[in-house]
């Protein structure tokens, strides 16, 4: 930082391509949150406050089982997507019949209590330094060994025809591969009877079950799927930050989330993804505008950011960029 | 209240199952499940224990129903689920610290001040926020929203000016009291008798004057309550005058008696709407008996599971009674 220069924004970073691999990964994790979101406050009228909770969740359970178990990484993945699912509906089944302010408390207070487990069963879960790798004698066993590998040997063959390719750049793959995937399906079955059904109990749920059909039934499997999409993202920040700690999984996870989702718009699957590149690079890029301050003003900056979005757009703009009016559950 | 007013004329026990009348009468069936934990307690750690651990639940309780009132409020009244309550008293709790340590004035004057700013951060927020919103005809989604994008910025705006380290309030933190052979320390006594006399004075303002009366019908229907010619603009005023400076007080008690950062107002937050669950959405004296009984339980549990445990204990508490009893336990069910 120069001193004659108190104002100085430098662009150099948004031309930086490090610079950009970090927004898209952290991006990414927050698109596959997100969509869980849209997914359940969207297009199924359920305000669900507990992601954060479900990315613990999975990301612990496949940890967990990698290093307690001794499951080999490609099985622990699917069992904790079970896991989370199982625990999505648990949590669902007695509070889905609430109404929608309880359940966004009871999901809020859901997240907090596994992270507090999580701080505080310290025998399966390493407390607040959190699980990474085990070591025994000289030999060591990471949970993220078997992607690690993966991970090289695609950098391997980027580097026949990229050379010095960013290290991030299998992950970034996966995870954006996945979110594509991901969008498509949840496209897909938004058009069939099935997703019609869960806007039809949006829009009125005693409507839907005077038609037979069965809301709280819907409602879980949307909470299911939504807790799913959560594992996942718990997988890749895991991944991605190479541990697993109590603290990354604190309730502003689920609140920048919202800004994701109401950034892209409600009832808008694309727009999660763009919602969520836009808040990222804000939020990140403001690290080199070269601001006169300390780093700890910086970082209350960004708080500031994130709330001015959320209350500017829940102002002026409820719909978001991409979202449709007539689709928006906030109005009433 | 009036839950076990009802329960006087004992309905002939006979015919009729003891889940029957628990759900008539939650109240005392939620006071008979306490005081049947509390005897188990005593009986298995010994009465000076469960006293200990009681007195202190009291102080954090104190804590609690003087935050879970405000909320309560504005939470009925408004239909708002305030995310932002618990950063009004991280922002009092500041400002205490403030007058307090930087200006270096008693403590009292720094509570005086603390609920002042505090209170005027609520009727800011309404003029500038939720007042606007209300005319829009805003959801609760997007309010609650708003709620929680307020409270980034007023996190923000603590991490702007005292950054993150930790402060404490200059208190007296060594000296203790003794009496009956209970130990409580000056500062804790000191909260429990500023959060029991001021506590007192709202339970008795909600109760017998006008204002109370009226705050108490937009509550139970706001539509109603003007059209019997309640001015509610007025009464919406007086009510984030009311959990502004309770929020203030109950902020710089908290502070008080443990210490400052920048995000221990949301860590309160959770616990507050427990209280404010139990209590029955909108019902002060619930929340504050609620809160009350909430820090006491939450000490309690300290006897039987590590104290670390402490805080989840509260929140599976939460997930529990509002599974079990949405409507609270003074509360009347509709529309839950």
């Amino acid at each position: 930082m120069t001193e004659a220069l108190p104002l100085a924004v430098s662009f150099e970073a948004f031309t930086d391509v490090g610079f950009w691999f970090g927004v898209l990964v952290t991006a990414g994790i927050y698109t596959l949150v997100a969509l869980g979101l849209q997914l359940n406050v969207g297009y199924t009228g359920i305000v669900n406050f507990g992601q954060a909770g479900f990315m613990a969740v999975g990301g612990y359970t496949m940890a967990i089982l990698v290093l307690e178990a001794g499951v080999s990484f490609w099985l622990a993945l699917p069992i904790a997507v079970l896991v989370t699912m199982l625990f999505g509906v648990l949590i669902g089944l007695p509070s889905l019949r609430l109404r929608a302010d309880y359940f966004a408390i009871v999901t809020l207070a859901m997240a907090e209590v596994v992270r507090l487990t999580a701080q505080n069963a310290q025998g399966l879960t390493g407390g607040n330094k959190g699980l990474y790798c085990n070591f025994e004698g000289v030999s060591q066993t990471c949970f993220d060994d078997a992607w690690r590998s993966v991970s090289s040997s695609i950098l391997d063959f980027v580097e026949g025809f990229w050379p010095e390719v960013d290290p991030l750049f299998p992950l970034l793959l996966v995870i954006w591969v996945t979110i594509g995937v991901a969008i498509v399906a949840l496209e897909y079955i938004q058009r069939t009877p099935w997703g019609r059904v869960l806007r039809a109990v949006r829009e009125d749920e005693d409507a839907a079950s005077a038609l037979g059909k069965n809301a709280l039934l819907y409602k879980l499997q949307s909470l299911a799927i939504s807790a799913m999409l959560g594992a996942f993202s718990g997988f890749f920040l895991a991944l991605f930050l190479t541990t697993i700690q109590p603290d990354d999984y604190e309730p502003i996870v689920t609140f920048y989330a919202f800004g994701v989702l109401i950034l892209g718009g409600l009832a808008s699957y694309k727009g999660v993804a763009v919602g969520a590149i836009l808040l990222w690079t804000l939020l990140e890029g403001m690290r080199f505008v070269e601001l006169p301050i300390s780093e700890e003003r910086t970082a209350a900056l960004r708080f500031a950011l994130v709330g001015l979005v959320l209350i500017l757009l829940m102002a002026f703009r409820p719909q978001g960029i991409f979202g449709k009016k007539e689709e928006m559950v906030l109005g009433r | 209240m009036e839950a076990s007013a009802r329960a006087e004329p004992a309905l002939g026990g006979e015919g009729r199952g003891l889940r029957e009348r628990a759900r008539e009468h939650p109240a005392a069936a939620a006071f008979g499940v306490v005081a049947l934990i509390v005897l188990a307690l005593i009986a298995a750690k010994g009465l000076h224990d469960v006293a200990q651990a009681s007195l202190n639940g009291l102080t954090l309780g104190t804590i609690y129903a003087l935050g879970a009132v405000g909320l309560t409020l504005v939470y009925g009244i408004l239909r708002l689920v305030n995310f932002a309550h618990g950063d009004f008293l991280a922002f009092g709790a500041y400002i205490a610290f403030l007058v307090n340590v930087t200006w270096d004035l008693p403590l009292a004057a720094a509570i005086v001040l603390a609920m002042v700013a505090t209170a005027a951060l609520g009727l800011l927020s309404e003029r500038l926020m939720w007042a606007p919103m209300r005319k829009k005809g805003a959801g609760f989604l997007q309010l609650l929203l708003m709620s929680i994008g307020l409270a980034f910025v007023i996190r923000s705006v603590i991490q702007w000016f005292w950054g993150t380290e930790i402060r404490t309030l200059d208190v007296n933190v060594v000296d203790s009291v003794s009496f009956l052979g209970l130990r409580i320390g000056q500062t804790e006594l000191m909260v429990i008798v500023v959060g029991i006399v001021v506590l007192a004075a709202v339970a008795a303002v909600v109760r017998f004057t006008m204002l109370g009366k009226r705050m108490r019908a937009l509550s139970d229907d706001i539509a109603l309550a003007e059209v019997a010619g309640i001015d509610t603009r007025r009464v919406i005023l007086y009510t984030w005058l009311f959990a502004g400076a309770l929020a203030g007080l109950a902020g710089t008690l908290a502070g008080a008696l443990t210490n400052l950062r920048p995000e221990f107002g949301f860590e309160l937050l959770l616990p507050l709407f427990a209280a404010v669950i139990l209590g029955g959405i909108g019902n002060p004296f619930g929340a504050l008996i609620a809160g009350l009984v909430l820090g006491v339980v939450i000490e309690l549990s300290t006897l039987v599971v590590e104290p670390r445990w402490k805080v989840t204990f509260g929140f599976v508490a939460l997930i529990i009674a509002l599974i079990v009893r949405p409507q609270g336990i003074f509360g009347k069910a509709k529309g839950v």
